[in-house]
């Protein structure tokens, strides 16, 4: 299957559809990482959430949110609180939201593998599993991830969702985790 | 003089202004130093070697510590709204900031207030910002790698990560997308696209494309393109046209690139050490000289 068709096919499963903003909210949070802990914990505790761009009014720059099912705003609070992460605003969503990329590019180098998610590249000694580069992405906590991760094996170094900070670091993550499915 | 604005993947790097000189391995400014691996170290010792080769005086650096929290980086926008009508500077390359519009919007019509604007340079963090403010035509040059240059592309994506996938897909080419980014007004006057081939294109279409020599591995080294981006800023601020300077960075870019001999695994310092020899490989003979006495 190609990579479109594959994309469309997961536009139908998974994108908004007609009348599904309907009951669902959003979760804004002050930073990339509070987003990030704050999906972790969700999901951990089973809820049906996803991360998404936020809509234009409140967008800064490198922002992201997460849609919840309305009718759980209290319980998904009390979750969130159990864990010390307090929202800066709770919104119903009343506009379709920007998808995050989900389509990743690879090459391999024969020795070395490369993922590409987005603006991020990660490329891993196959024999070895060692990280041994990370390029692309613009924000200041790539650099950060790269000199804590390369040079370090897959599975030792310290994931991007646990370090990272902002949409580049997120983006590091879907790299990641695509790394390890194929690795 | 060029200035370059960045910041270094230390939470307790201070906010620092100053000439740039390599010690050992690492960027120095005012006795604050920072390894080169990539960032905007990787630029600034670029264009240190670039400046050095051309007889100009050495960059001003303008750094602050930031591992993506983004304080940093706004103490060093408020830092840069306040002091940059006092710098005398010809370019000015802003790089690995963290992408907040509002900052964004606040430095460049700073900028902009300065007695002689300089020429205005665009990477990473910044260039997000710069295209997400709608204000990319104030700049003279952006330098996108390709899956950057999609989101130039795509007018609705406020970062890369929201990219939509039809503009993302790989039978996507270069040429569209550069066309789509200056349709949509969300392209400097000139790009410096990194790629295979890299291109120089302007509102007018694409000016080169540079595609030797070619070293594959290039692409998984991180700090490539940050080099590029220092080659580039060093020469526009030596006077060079900007077009002129990008097609010559690209080509110095893969030449010190290509004598390094690189693997996926090699790191960027290693390509740095070639630049001063691949400049004066691809400028004629007495250039180097000639602009070391009129610079």
């Amino acid at each position: 299957m190609s990579l479109l068709k594959l994309f469309k096919k997961k536009e139908s499963e998974h994108g908004p559809q007609k009348g599904e903003l309907q009951g669902r909210g959003i979760l804004v949070f002050e930073n990339t990482s509070e987003v990030i802990r704050g999906e972790r914990v969700l999901q951990d505790a089973g809820w049906k959430i996803r991360v998404m761009g936020p809509p234009p009014e409140i967008r800064t720059g490198c922002d992201l949110i997460i849609e919840f099912p309305l009718m759980e705003e209290l319980n998904i609070l009390r979750s969130l609180q159990g864990a010390g992460i307090e929202p800066l605003q709770v919104v119903p969503v009343n506009s379709p939201l920007l998808q995050p990329v989900d389509i990743f590019q690879t090459k391999d180098f024969g020795q070395h593998l490369m993922v590409r998610a987005a603006n991020m590249k990660l490329t891993v000694d196959k024999k070895t599993h060692t990280v041994v580069n990370i390029s692309g992405g613009g924000c200041p906590d790539v650099p950060y991830l790269a000199q804590e991760m390369v040079g370090k094996l897959l599975d030792e170094a310290p994931s991007p969702r646990e370090i990272g900070h902002t949409l580049c670091g997120y983006a590091l993550q879907l790299a990641y985790e695509e790394m390890t499915r194929r690795c | 003089m060029l200035a370059v604005v960045g910041t270094v993947p230390e939470p307790d790097f201070p906010l620092i202004t100053g000439k740039v000189v390599l010690v050992d391995g690492d960027v120095c400014i005012e006795g604050e130093r920072a390894p080169i691996n990539r960032g905007t170290p990787a630029l600034l010792a670029a264009a240190v070697k670039v400046c050095e080769a051309l007889g100009q005086p050495a960059p001003m650096g303008c750094l602050v510590g930031d591992t993506g929290l983004g304080k940093g980086s706004r103490h060093l926008y408020e830092y840069v709204t306040q002091e940059v009508s006092r710098w005398d500077v010809k370019a000015m390359a802003f790089h690995y900031l963290q992408p907040d519009v509002d900052w964004h919007n606040r430095v460049l019509f700073a900028v902009q207030d300065m007695a002689e604007p300089p020429l205005l340079i665009a990477d990473a963090g910044f260039m997000y910002a710069a295209k997400m403010s709608g204000l990319s035509c104030d700049y003279a040059l952006f330098t996108p790698d390709v899956g950057e240059l999609a989101f130039l592309a795509d007018e609705e994506a406020p970062h890369p990560f929201y990219t939509r996938g039809f503009i993302l897909h790989e039978d996507m080419k270069v040429p569209g997308l550069i066309e789509r980014a200056y349709a949509h007004q969300n392209a400097a006057a000139c790009l410096l696209v990194k790629g295979q081939p890299d291109y120089v294109a302007g509102r007018d279409g694409i000016h080169a494309a540079i595609d030797m020599p070619v070293a594959e591995a290039m692409e998984a080294i991180g700090g490539t393109g940050d080099t590029v981006t220092g080659i580039v800023a060093a020469l526009v601020a030596s006077g060079m046209d900007v077009r002129e300077a990008a097609v010559l960075a690209a080509r110095v870019n893969r030449l010190a690139g290509y004598a390094a001999r690189p693997t996926p695994a090699t790191q960027v310092m290693d390509i740095v050490a070639h630049i001063p020899a691949a400049l004066s490989q691809m400028l004629p003979d007495g250039v180097l000289l000639e602009r070391s006495h009129h610079g």
